[in-house]
């Protein structure tokens, strides 16, 4: 094995994250005593999203390691989501 | 200079000795024989519950066995056959066995892993097997273990699930180890676009192992948790949806067909250049060709479901998407003829299980068509068309391929030769029988004859005695050329046979422990003929 760099994170940046993440995690709990019927659902997976990303960036490295794995990410996440979308093509539509 | 000395990787030169030595190994060539050794005692299993299945349909009526045996053998027959030996298969035989010295690597990216894998496999092949032997009897719902019926049957479908999850995982870590391997591991020199096709095609089948199986294996869990909780997923009376199951199963199950076949064709598509002294044809359109199965194999799975009752448009938009699967795959066909064109072909037993891969394979994927049709797919639904349809691109395709690689690496495998004229009379018999077995099924099913029953019609008498016969042809086969290969040992092999140009053929046969003595430096094409 060549891959010999490292990367060494400053705490503050994971401090600020950390931050981030209780943030968002009152958002969703905030945001469930509001009465948003059929959006409920998506808002609350929006915030998610926000904050997978969030972990994915700074807790999981791939802001610091190799292009590839960001693509890697990109193509899972794009599959998911169109097998999910055409499962609907059933569900809304039947 | 001090000589180096280098030990066959069949010899035991370790801690331990016997079968201890093979059972502690992390070498991916023993690895590889482990699964395969495992995998022909299943296999085995599964043929003869399948030919028990044809003696028992030669007559109308019943023979030797009652229907709930009926309905019994042909579950645990589609578990063995499809958990335990089809997908696997090639990939964790011969991935194991090829891939690495192919890209000039000494080993898996993660041996260690990849011999837990093997013990994945084993410990996960024996819990589907225990439910043979415990709780209310064999399951009867078939390998799909379609729900309400999975989470309502009496018999033992907990452990039969239990067993194919344990077998998913096996498969996530073989692909993700052979992931790591081809990006990491690849020879000093060796980019993308010189590596064999074999490994191309292991590597779109290793995303698929990664990201698909872990759909049904949470799937099953959930069966298990409506069995066991009464948790209403998939069971109406429940409040659950039974379609829900279809789309969660074949997510998996039918990307799981593409982890079958793209190794499948990934042998052939080594195979063929060697056999015709050739470049092959399109290396790139092949290599790609690969990918583009495996991604668009994600997005056809509700072909398997247009008599369920799901939407209309759902229906279209999946059957428009299964026609567009069928080009890659015809690239590939055209592509192994073109480089067979003005080749200096020679008939030997890889080759000619090779071409009887192709004349197999083109049945079962023409066929399909007519099945990935909602016109016709509604008329032959759940009939015996659909049987001898996947019966030509399973057994046809990744069977065939397997005795393909079977002959191709075995003197590699165990640095000696076999018998000629045996392994082509033993071709014979598996062509001849495999035809005469599947063959008239398309027919019966054109009739009406449905899958999975016990009982039929006189009028399907002919079609399922020409079957029966057929299997028994098909097993003659299988005994000659396990005995040719496995009987007694055969001249020793040159190191290069076939006069192959991947760098498997570079070392000796049986290769060393660590495959190279110096890594390769790749300055070239692999398939570098003429």
């Amino acid at each position: 094995m060549t891959h010999t760099e490292t990367h060494i994170t400053d705490y503050r940046v994971y401090g600020w994250v950390l931050f981030a993440l209780l943030v968002l995690t009152t958002i969703t709990i905030t945001v469930t005593w509001i009465d948003l019927s059929a959006l409920t659902v998506l808002v609350a997976l929006m915030i998610a999203s926000v904050k997978s990303f969030i972990v994915l960036k700074y807790f999981m490295h791939l802001k610091f390691e190799s292009r590839l794995f960001t693509v890697f990410v990109v193509m899972v996440l794009s599959i998911y989501l169109l097998v999910i979308g055409l499962t609907f093509f059933d569900y809304l539509l039947r | 200079m001090a000589e180096t000395i280098t030990h066959s990787y069949l010899e035991n030169t370790g801690r331990y000795k016997g079968i201890m030595a093979w059972l502690t190994t992390t070498d991916h060539k023993r690895i590889g024989l482990m699964y395969m050794y495992a995998m022909m005692v299943f296999f085995i299993v599964g043929a003869l519950l399948g030919e028990l299945m044809r003696l028992e349909l030669f007559r109308p009526g019943q023979q030797f066995m009652n229907a709930q045996t009926y309905n019994g053998i042909f579950t645990i027959h589609g578990i063995i056959m499809i958990f335990t030996v089809v997908i696997p298969g090639l990939a964790a035989v011969f991935g194991n066995f090829a891939m690495p010295m192919q890209i000039g690597a000494h080993d898996v990216a993660f041996p260690r892993l990849n011999l837990f894998s093997w013990y994945l496999f084993i410990l996960g092949a024996a819990i589907a097997l225990s439910s043979q032997f415990m709780g209310n009897g064999p399951p009867d719902t078939g390998w799909t273990f379609y729900a309400p019926y999975s989470t309502q049957t009496h018999t033992n479908v907990v452990a039969a699930v239990f067993g194919a999850f344990i077998l998913g995982f096996s498969s996530i870590l073989t692909g993700l180890n052979f992931i790591v391997t081809i990006h990491r591991l690849r020879a000093p020199g060796m980019t993308f676009f010189r590596m064999p096709l074999f490994p191309w095609s292991l590597y779109a089948t290793a995303w698929i192992q990664v990201l698909a199986t872990p759909i049904v294996g949470i799937t099953l869990l959930m069966v298990i948790a409506e069995r066991w909780l009464r948790i209403g997923f998939f069971d109406p009376s429940l409040g659950g949806d039974p379609i829900l199951y279809q789309h969660l199963f074949w997510i998996y199950s039918h990307p799981a067909v593409y982890i079958m076949i793209l190794p499948a064709m990934g042998v052939i598509t080594e195979i063929i250049p060697t056999f015709a002294q050739r470049r092959v044809f399109g290396y790139k359109a092949i290599a790609l060709s690969s990918i583009a199965i495996a991604l668009v194999g994600y997005f056809v799975w509700a072909h398997h479901m247009y008599t369920s009752g799901m939407s209309m448009t759902a229906r279209w938009v999946f059957s428009l998407l299964t026609f567009l699967v069928a080009v890659p795959s015809a690239i590939k066909v055209f592509n192994w003829i073109t480089t067979m064109y003005k080749g200096s072909i020679s008939v030997k037993p890889p080759f000619l299980y090779a071409l009887g891969f192709i004349f197999l394979f083109m049945i079962g994927g023409l066929t399909g068509l007519s099945l990935g049709s909602l016109a016709t797919d509604v008329h032959v639904h759940d009939t015996a068309y659909v049987v001898a349809h996947f019966h030509y691109i399973i057994f046809g395709g990744v069977g065939f391929a397997f005795f393909a690689a079977l002959h191709y690496w075995y003197p590699k495998m165990y640095g000696r030769m076999y018998n000629f004229k045996r392994a082509n009379i033993a071709f014979g018999f598996l062509f001849v029988g495999f035809n005469l077995l599947y063959f008239p099924q398309f027919v019966l099913g054109i009739m009406g004859m449905p899958r999975r029953y016990f009982d039929y019609l006189p009028q399907f008498t002919l079609g399922h005695q020409i079957s029966a016969v057929g299997g028994l042809i098909l097993l003659i086969g299988i005994i000659i050329m396990i005995a040719n290969l496995f009987s007694k040992k055969g001249a020793k092999a040159p190191d290069n046979p076939w006069g192959g140009s991947t760098l498997e053929w570079t070392i000796s046969s049986p290769p060393s422990q660590e495959n190279f003595d110096e890594l390769p430096v790749v300055t070239g094409e692999p398939y570098d003929y003429k």
